[in-house]
Formats: structure tokens, C-alpha cells, sequence
């Protein structure tokens, strides 16, 4: 009983943080609002039994990629609300646009119900043990291929940032 | 404690992150700052990475958690190119508003 409780406020705030993250003038409240949906976020994956997920989402979202954004918007000097606003159209159509996308989407989810697991349910799925097993067993080569994405993504960022290129 | 798949219908998840989705497409559509912009794609990242992990919870099969960690070294390597990207076009146009990246538009 508690868990259905704990969704529903999870749920409920994960979408107002969300919305506050679009909705916030100042670009460094939006950054808070945004690790803030993670935390929330985390605890959906501590509650479907996937904790070390929830420990590595943490640590790389709130912990790394949050804290890339904070340094970016201080290095640009973005921390007061000189946002050029876009026009009253613009802002309109974008919420018809994306409140389509939502009644489509919606609309489109309406057979889920007769989704039936074939598995029996285990409670382990998100432990480490499991969870390195199928890493290790079945995406050795995504897992390879991977960690050379991340050195071509860091020899990308830093060729990017040098003051100039010949 | 229940794990939460064994007492939320599956449905909740899916409208939980659809309208998460939903809110990631309207911060791109509707904001003109770059920074906020990204913010928006990582939170798209995320209501995909929710839905992987309630389905690999439903399904009992790990498979899908570990895609979740493939995505999140996808989406580390690609804040830290957007963001060098977004301080290159900072120091070219002292500006963080797309509508200033307008040469390739038509």
C-alpha cells in the first residue's frame, strides 16, 4: 500500500519539477528543478527493484552531467533572466504541438493492458550480480564499443573548447 | 516492500513517462535558450530510461536495465559535445539564443 502511495507522489512530482524546468525563467533554476526530476526519478527505480541503477543514475546525472550544466551556464554568465522571449504564436503553437504529441501518444498506449509477462516476476533482476552477468555475457561488444564513444566524445569536447584551430 | 510492478498496472508507467516525454518535447519547442534546450533532450533521455526500466522490471529480464546504462554513457558523451558546442557558439555570437544560428536556414 505504501509503494502505490510513494508512486503517486513520486509521479506527481517528477511531472511538476518537470514542468517547472520548462517553465522557470532563470536558467540556473531550471538546472535545480532538473536534479531535482532525477531524484525523483531515482526513487521510481529504488521502488521497481532496480537499486543500483538508481545509485549510478544519481551519481552520473545529479552528480556529472548536472554539475557540467551549472558550470556551463556560470562560465556563460546566464544567471539572470535575459532570456529573449519568443512570440505569443510561437509559445502557442508549441503547446498545441506538444499537447497533440501527448493525446497521440496516449491514444496510441490504449492495447497496454493485455501486455501478460511471461517470465515469472524476480526480485533480483536489478541487483549487481544480474545485472553484470548481462553485461559481461551478452553486450561484451556494445560494452567495448562503448568506452571508445566516450574517448571520442572527450577528444571531441576538447578540440571543441580550444581557443582556436588552425 | 512490494516491488512496485507487482501493484501499479504497467499503464502508469507508460502515461508517467509519456507525459514526461511529452514535457522534454515542449521545452524544446517552446524555450530559445540552448542551455534549456539540452536540459529538455536530457529529460526526454530519462522518461525513456524510466519506461526501459519498468518494462525490464515487468518482464523480469535484466536486458533492459542494461540499455539503460548504454544510454546514460550515450547521453554523458553527448552533454559533454553539445556543451563544448554551445560555448564555441557562445564565443562567436556572445549569445546563447538559437534564433542567432539562422546561416542554414533556409
Amino acid at each position: 500500500m505504501i509503494t502505490t502511495y510513494l508512486f503517486y507522489l513520486l509521479s506527481f512530482l517528477a511531472i511538476m519539477f518537470g514542468s517547472m524546468v520548462v517553465l522557470s525563467k532563470n536558467p540556473v533554476h531550471s538546472v535545480l528543478y532538473l536534479v531535482l526530476t532525477f531524484f525523483t526519478i531515482a526513487g521510481h527505480y529504488v521502488l521497481l527493484n532496480a537499486q543500483f541503477l538508481a545509485a549510478v543514475h544519481v551519481i552520473v546525472y545529479a552528480g556529472a552531467i548536472m554539475v557540467l550544466f551549472l558550470f556551463v551556464i556560470m562560465l556563460l554568465n546566464l544567471n539572470k533572466e535575459t532570456e529573449p522571449h519568443k512570440s505569443i504564436w510561437l509559445k502557442a503553437s508549441a503547446a498545441v504541438a506538444s499537447g497533440s504529441l501527448l493525446v497521440v501518444l496516449v491514444g496510441s498506449l490504449k492495447g497496454a493492458s493485455t501486455i501478460q509477462s511471461i517470465n515469472a516476476f524476480n526480485p533480483n533482476i536489478g541487483l549487481i550480480e544480474n545485472l553484470g552477468t548481462t553485461l559481461f555475457r551478452d553486450f561484451l561488444l556494445p560494452f567495448e564499443v562503448s568506452s571508445i564513444l566516450l574517448l571520442a566524445a572527450m577528444v571531441g569536447a576538447v578540440m571543441l573548447g580550444k581557443k582556436s584551430i588552425k | 516492500m512490494n516491488s512496485a510492478i507487482q501493484v501499479i498496472p504497467l499503464e502508469w508507467y507508460l502515461l508517467l513517462s509519456t507525459v514526461l516525454f511529452t514535457i522534454g518535447v515542449l521545452g524544446v519547442l517552446f524555450r530559445r535558450n540552448a542551455i534549456i534546450i539540452f536540459m529538455s533532450i536530457e529529460l526526454m533521455l530519462n522518461a525513456v530510461n524510466l519506461l526501459l526500466v519498468a518494462f525490464s522490471s515487468f518482464l523480469s529480464d535484466s536486458k533492459g536495465q542494461v540499455f539503460v546504462f548504454f544510454i546514460m554513457a550515450v547521453a554523458a558523451a553527448e552533454v559533454a559535445v553539445g556543451l563544448a558546442i554551445l560555448m564555441m557558439v557562445y564565443r562567436n555570437t556572445k549569445s546563447s539564443d538559437i534564433n542567432t544560428l539562422n546561416k542554414l536556414k533556409w
